[in-house]
C-alpha cells in the first residue's frame, strides 16, 4: 500500500487516520465523524491496515482487544469451575483409581463426572495451559500493533493543528478575544506554572503533561509476559526442584536433588496455645475452638557430604549450620529452601522386651529393637538369644498363613522371632505383636515380655529450588510500575491557536480524567481571556444547561 | 483494652449511620446545588463520617495492641476491617470529587459490611503458624484497601444506574437493579435472623455422621430446617429438622442461609407493602443531583486507584507470602484463584472501557458485578467452599 501525503506535506505511513503531524482526518469516513478518536491518534496500526495473508490474520486476530478480553473471560470463567471441587492435589489419594473412587465416594455421580471431564486437574489440562498461552500471545502482538505506531505519531506531532482537528475534540471552543495574542501568552505562562511542558509555534500553542503514562499499559504488559515467560521457564530441568521428605528426630538423611546435603533432625516441637499463658485476650476464643496451634518446628542440622556423596553414606560430613525449620521460617542454603509442612508425632521408635520364662517369670535378660533398622539377632548371654527371623513394621493380618505389612512405617510392628534358652538351645518360635502373641509351632515355654516403648516425631518437610522466583518477581515488579504509570498519570494536551480569521480556538484531550483537565482549562482561563469551552460529550450538563439549572 | 476496642467500634458504627441521614439531608435539601443549606449538610456528614472513620481506626489499633497481631485474622476482624477502608476509600474520593449522593450510598454498605462482620465469634483468636508472620499485616491490608477503593466503583455505578434507569417502564435493567436491592435486603435478613435467634438465646446440639464416616457434634443456633447426615438430637424439646441432607451438605449452613432468605423476603415484602414502589425507584430520587458524567469517572477512577493496589496486596505480596509459608507462590487454592478471577475480571473492565469504549451504564454494571465477585470471595468462598484460607 502507498504512504498518504498530506496537505500539510507530512508523508504519513499507509493506514494512518489522523496526519501525524497536523492532525487532518485523512479519509473520509474519520473526516465525517463528529469527534476524533485519540485512543491511538489516528496513528497506522498494522492490524488495521493489512488483511491479507495468513499473517495477517493471525496478527490481526490476536491484536484485536475483543479477543483479548474474550480470552480473559474463559480463563475466568474456566478457572472459577476449577474451584467447584477441590483439585487432584488437595485430595487424600495419590494412584489414579483411588482419586477417582474418592470424587465417587464424596461428591457422588457429579464428583464423578468432574473427575471424568478432566475437571479435577483442570489447571494442568492442555485446553487452560493453552488459553493461558493465547492470552500471552496476545499480549504481545497488542501492545506490539498499538506501542510502535503509537510513539512515532506522539513524537512527531507538531504544535501547530490543523482546525478540522481541533474542532473534533471532545473538548473544545472558539471565539473571537481581543488582544488574542496577549491571551495566548498569559495562557502560556500560567501553564508553565502548572507543570505542562509548553511549545510555541507562531500563534499556537501545545501544553503537554504526562505523556510517559501513554507507556504503561505497555510497560505492564511486558512484566506479563516477563512473568509468563518466567513460569514456563520451571519446565526446564534444572531450574525447579520440588521433593518431600520425612525426617525422623535423630535421623540423618540426604536432601533429594541437592548437591551432597543432608539433613539431620534433633527434634519435632509442636506447642499450643495454654489458656494460663494468655487467658485474658485468648480465653474466649480457646474455650470455643480448644486447642489451638502456636508452633511446628524442626531443630535441625544441616551437613555437607564429600564430593559425590550419595544417599545413605553418611561418614566424612562436615557440619554446615543448625537451624530452627518454622512455619514461615524455610531454612535457605544454595538456592534451596526447606519447608515445615507436616508433621506425625509419637512414632514407635524402639520397643524393649525381656526374655522370660512363662511360669516363673524367670529373666534371661532384656533387648531394645530399633524398628528402623532391627539386628538380625539379639545376644542376651552366652546361652541365650533372640532372632528376629522376620519384620512386619506395619502389620495388617495374615493372608493365607502369610503375615502382610502394608507400608515400611512402624505403625503396628509384629516379629517372627526364635528364642534360644539354655533348655531350648534349638529354639522355640513365636509371632509377637503389640499386645498379642501367636506361637505357630505349638505351646512354648518362654515369651517375649513388652516392657516399654520409645516413640519419636517427624517431620514433614518440603524441599524447594524455584530459580525462575527471580524473574517472576522482576516481571511484576515491571507490571506494577507500569500499571502504576499508566493508572495514577495521566496524559494531557491542550492546544491554544489563533486563527487567520482572528478568532481563538481552545481544544484539550486527556487519555483519562477529564474532570481534572477541566479543571486546568478552568485555571487557565481566570488568568487568560479564552473562549469558553464545551465537553462535547457531556449529555448531563448540557440538558441542565437547556433547563436553565 | 478489648473492651475499649469494642467501644470504638460501636461509637463508629453509629457514627457511619448518623452521617448516612446527615448525607441524606444534604441531598435532599433544597433544590440549588450552591445553596447554604446543602453545604451546611454536606459538611456536618462529612465531619461526622470522619469521626466515625477515626474512631474505627481507634478500634483497629486498641485490638491490635490487645491481640499483638495486626486484628485481620479472622472472618469478623477482616471483614470489619474491609468496611472501615470502605469508609476511608469513600472519604478520600469525596475530598477529590466532593460529591455527597456517594456518601449517602457508600456509608450503608459500609454499615451493612461491618453488621454483617459482627455476626461472627468476635473474640480475638490467637494466631496460628501459618499465619505467624509481618505478611499478614502486610497483604491483608493492601487486599483489603484494594477491595475497599474498587467497592467505591460499585457505589458509583450503583448511583449511575439508579439515577439513568427508566424505572417507570418494565425493562431488564430495572428487573436486575432491583434484584441488586434484594440481595442488599437479604444480607439484612442474615443479620435481623441471626440477632434474632441470639437474643432468643436458641442453641440446639445434634450427633452427625460427616463424609468420612466419623460421629461428630454440632450445634445449631438457629432452629433446624435441615439436618446434618443422619443426625440426632441431644438437645432435648427442641424441634426437629424438617429434613435430612446428604453428608456432603453443610445443613448447619444451608438453614442460616434458608433463615436469611426467609428472613429477608419478608423485610422485602413489608418494605414493598411500605413504600409501595419498587426500593430502586424510593432510591431514585437521592440520585437525582448526581452528575451522570461524575459518577461514571469516579467509577472509572476508583478501579483505575483500587486496580494496582489489589494487584499489589491480593496476587503479589500474596505469592511472595505464600512462597514462604507453603512453600509455593501459586497452589490454586479457591481464594486465591478466586483474587485471580477478581483480577482478571477488572482487567477486562478496563480494556473493554479503554478499548471497546464501555462508559455509562454498561461500565456501571461491570463496576457492581465487580463488586459482586468481590463479596462472593470473601462470603461464599470462606462459608462454602472450604480451602488453605478458610480461618474462621
Amino acid at each position: 500500500m502507498d504512504k498518504i501525503v498530506c496537505t500539510c506535506g507530512n508523508v504519513n505511513p499507509a493506514g494512518t487516520l489522523l496526519c501525524e503531524s497536523c492532525g487532518r482526518p485523512l479519509n473520509k469516513e474519520t473526516a465525517e465523524k463528529k469527534l476524533v478518536d485519540m485512543r491511538y491518534e489516528g496513528s497506522a496500526r498494522r492490524s488495521q491496515t493489512y488483511n491479507k495473508t495468513i499473517i495477517d490474520k493471525v496478527w490481526n486476530f490476536f491484536s484485536s482487544v475483543k479477543v483479548g478480553v474474550w480470552l480473559i473471560v474463559l480463563i475466568l470463567v474456566a478457572a472459577s469451575i476449577g474451584t467447584i471441587l477441590p483439585q487432584v492435589f488437595y485430595v487424600p489419594a495419590t494412584t489414579e483409581e483411588d482419586i477417582a473412587a474418592y470424587y465417587e465416594r464424596i461428591y457422588g455421580t457429579f464428583g464423578t463426572l468432574y473427575y471424568k471431564l478432566g475437571l479435577s486437574d483442570l489447571y494442568s489440562s492442555w485446553w487452560f495451559q493453552g488459553l493461558i498461552g493465547m492470552l500471552g500471545i496476545s499480549l504481545i502482538i497488542a501492545s506490539l500493533d498499538r506501542v510502535i505506531p503509537l510513539y512515532k505519531s506522539l513524537k512527531k506531532q507538531k504544535t501547530k493543528r490543523h482546525f478540522s482537528f481541533l474542532k473534533r475534540q471532545r473538548i473544545y471552543g472558539i471565539g473571537n478575544i481581543e488582544n488574542g495574542e496577549e491571551s495566548i501568552k498569559k495562557a502560556e505562562e500560567k501553564l508553565k506554572t502548572m507543570r505542562y511542558n509548553v511549545k510555541r509555534e507562531g500563534n499556537a500553542l501545545l501544553a503537554e503533561r504526562g505523556r510517559f503514562s501513554r507507556w504503561g499499559p505497555y510497560i505492564n504488559h511486558l512484566g506479563l509476559i516477563l512473568f509468563l515467560f518466567g513460569v514456563m521457564l520451571r519446565a526446564l530441568p534444572g531450574f525447579y526442584v520440588d521433593e518431600t521428605m520425612w525426617l525422623r528426630e535423630g535421623e540423618t538423611l540426604y536432601i533429594p536433588k541437592t548437591e551432597g546435603y543432608f539433613l539431620e533432625s534433633k527434634e519435632f516441637i509442636y506447642e499450643t496455645y495454654s489458656k494460663e499463658e494468655s487467658e485474658e485476650v485468648f480465653g474466649d476464643a480457646i474455650d470455643r475452638v480448644g486447642t489451638i496451634a502456636k508452633n511446628y518446628q524442626t531443630n535441625v542440622v544441616l551437613h555437607k557430604g564429600p564430593e559425590g556423596a550419595v544417599a545413605g553414606h553418611l561418614d566424612d560430613l562436615t557440619f554446615e549450620k543448625e537451624a530452627a525449620i518454622q512455619v514461615n521460617k524455610p531454612l535457605k542454603f544454595d538456592n534451596f529452601s526447606v519447608f515445615q509442612m507436616d508433621f506425625r508425632l509419637d512414632e514407635l521408635a524402639s520397643m524393649t522386651f525381656q526374655l522370660q520364662d512363662k511360669e516363673t517369670a524367670e529373666s534371661f535378660g532384656e533387648f531394645t529393637i530399633n524398628l528402623a533398622d532391627p539386628k538380625p539377632v539379639y545376644e542376651l548371654s552366652e546361652d541365650a538369644k533372640v532372632e528376629i527371623l522376620d519384620y512386619y513394621a506395619d502389620f495388617t493380618g495374615f493372608e493365607d498363613g502369610v503375615p502382610q505389612s502394608q507400608s515400611p512405617l512402624p505403625n503396628n510392628p509384629a516379629f517372627l522371632v526364635k528364642m534360644y534358652t539354655p533348655e531350648f538351645p534349638k529354639g522355640e518360635t513365636s509371632f509377637v505383636m503389640i499386645k498379642e502373641t501367636l506361637e505357630p509351632l505349638g505351646e512354648n515355654q518362654h515369651k517375649l515380655a513388652f516392657q516399654s516403648v520409645e516413640t519419636r516425631d517427624v517431620s514433614g518437610l518440603t524441599v524447594r529450588k524455584d530459580l525462575t522466583l527471580p524473574i517472576l518477581m522482576l516481571g511484576g515488579v515491571i507490571f506494577m510500575i507500569g500499571v502504576a504509570q499508566g493508572s495514577y498519570w495521566n496524559h494531557r494536551r491542550i492546544w491554544i491557536q489563533q486563527l487567520e480569521d482572528g478568532q481563538v480556538v481552545v481544544a484539550a484531550h486527556t487519555n483519562k480524567n477529564w474532570l481534572s483537565i477541566k479543571k486546568d482549562m478552568d485555571a487557565v482561563s481566570e488568568v487568560a481571556n479564552l473562549p469558553k469551552y464545551e465537553d462535547q460529550q457531556d449529555e448531563d450538563s448540557k440538558a441542565e444547561k437547556e433547563e436553565g439549572v | 483494652m478489648v473492651e475499649v476496642s469494642s467501644t470504638l467500634l460501636f461509637i463508629a458504627f453509629v457514627a457511619y449511620l448518623v452521617a448516612t441521614f446527615l448525607f441524606g439531608g444534604a441531598v435532599k435539601s433544597s433544590s440549588s446545588k450552591a445553596s447554604k443549606s446543602y453545604e451546611r449538610w454536606g459538611k456536618l456528614a462529612i465531619t461526622v463520617t470522619i469521626i466515625g472513620f477515626l474512631s474505627n481506626i481507634g478500634y483497629f489499633i486498641t485490638r491490635w495492641i490487645a491481640a499483638g497481631h495486626a486484628p485481620v485474622s479472622n472472618l469478623f476482624e477482616f471483614t470489619t476491617a474491609f468496611g472501615m477502608l470502605v469508609v476511608g476509600a469513600f472519604i478520600l474520593i469525596y475530598f477529590i470529587y466532593r460529591i455527597t449522593a456517594l456518601g449517602l450510598f457508600a456509608l450503608p454498605i459500609a454499615i451493612i459490611i461491618i453488621g454483617y462482620a459482627s455476626m461472627f465469634p468476635k473474640e480475638i483468636t490467637p494466631l496460628i503458624p501459618a499465619l505467624k508472620s509481618y505478611w499478614l499485616t502486610v497483604h491483608v491490608i493492601t487486599a483489603a484497601l484494594g477491595e475497599a477503593i474498587l467497592a467505591i466503583s460499585a457505589v458509583a455505578g450503583l448511583i449511575y444506574l439508579l439515577k439513568n434507569i427508566d424505572m417507570t417502564k418494565k425493562s431488564k435493567q430495572r428487573f436486575w437493579i432491583e434484584a441488586v436491592m434484594f440481595v442488599v435486603v437479604l444480607v439484612l435478613g442474615f443479620i435481623v435472623a441471626t440477632t434474632s435467634f441470639t437474643l432468643a438465646g436458641y442453641k440446639a446440639e445434634f450427633n452427625y455422621v460427616n463424609k468420612e464416616e466419623q460421629v461428630l457434634k454440632m450445634e445449631y443456633h438457629m432452629p433446624p430446617i435441615f439436618g446434618m447426615n443422619e443426625s440426632e438430637a441431644i438437645t432435648e424439646n427442641r424441634m426437629q429438622p424438617l429434613m435430612e441432607m446428604p453428608p456432603l451438605v453443610n445443613a448447619k449452613k444451608l438453614t442460616i442461609v434458608t433463615w436469611s432468605v426467609i428472613f429477608g423476603t419478608i423485610l422485602y415484602i413489608l418494605l414493598r407493602l411500605i413504600l409501595r414502589k419498587r426500593i430502586a425507584a424510593v432510591l431514585q430520587p437521592f440520585t437525582k443531583k448526581a452528575n451522570s458524567q461524575f459518577m461514571d469517572e469516579i467509577g472509572y477512577r476508583s478501579v483505575l486507584i483500587g486496580f494496582p493496589v489489589f494487584t499489589l496486596g491480593a496476587l503479589i505480596f500474596a505469592m511472595i507470602w505464600a512462597h514462604e509459608a507453603w512453600s509455593r507462590f501459586w497452589g490454586w487454592d479457591p481464594k486465591e484463584v478466586w483474587a485471580l478471577i477478581t483480577w482478571l475480571f477488572y482487567a477486562a473492565f478496563l480494556h473493554l472501557r479503554l478499548s471497546k469504549g464501555w462508559e455509562g451504564k454498561k461500565s456501571a454494571w461491570l463496576a457492581l458485578i465487580g463488586f459482586i465477585i468481590i463479596m462472593f470471595n470473601l462470603v461464599a468462598v470462606n462459608l462454602i467452599i472450604a480451602g488453605l484460607h478458610s480461618y474462621a
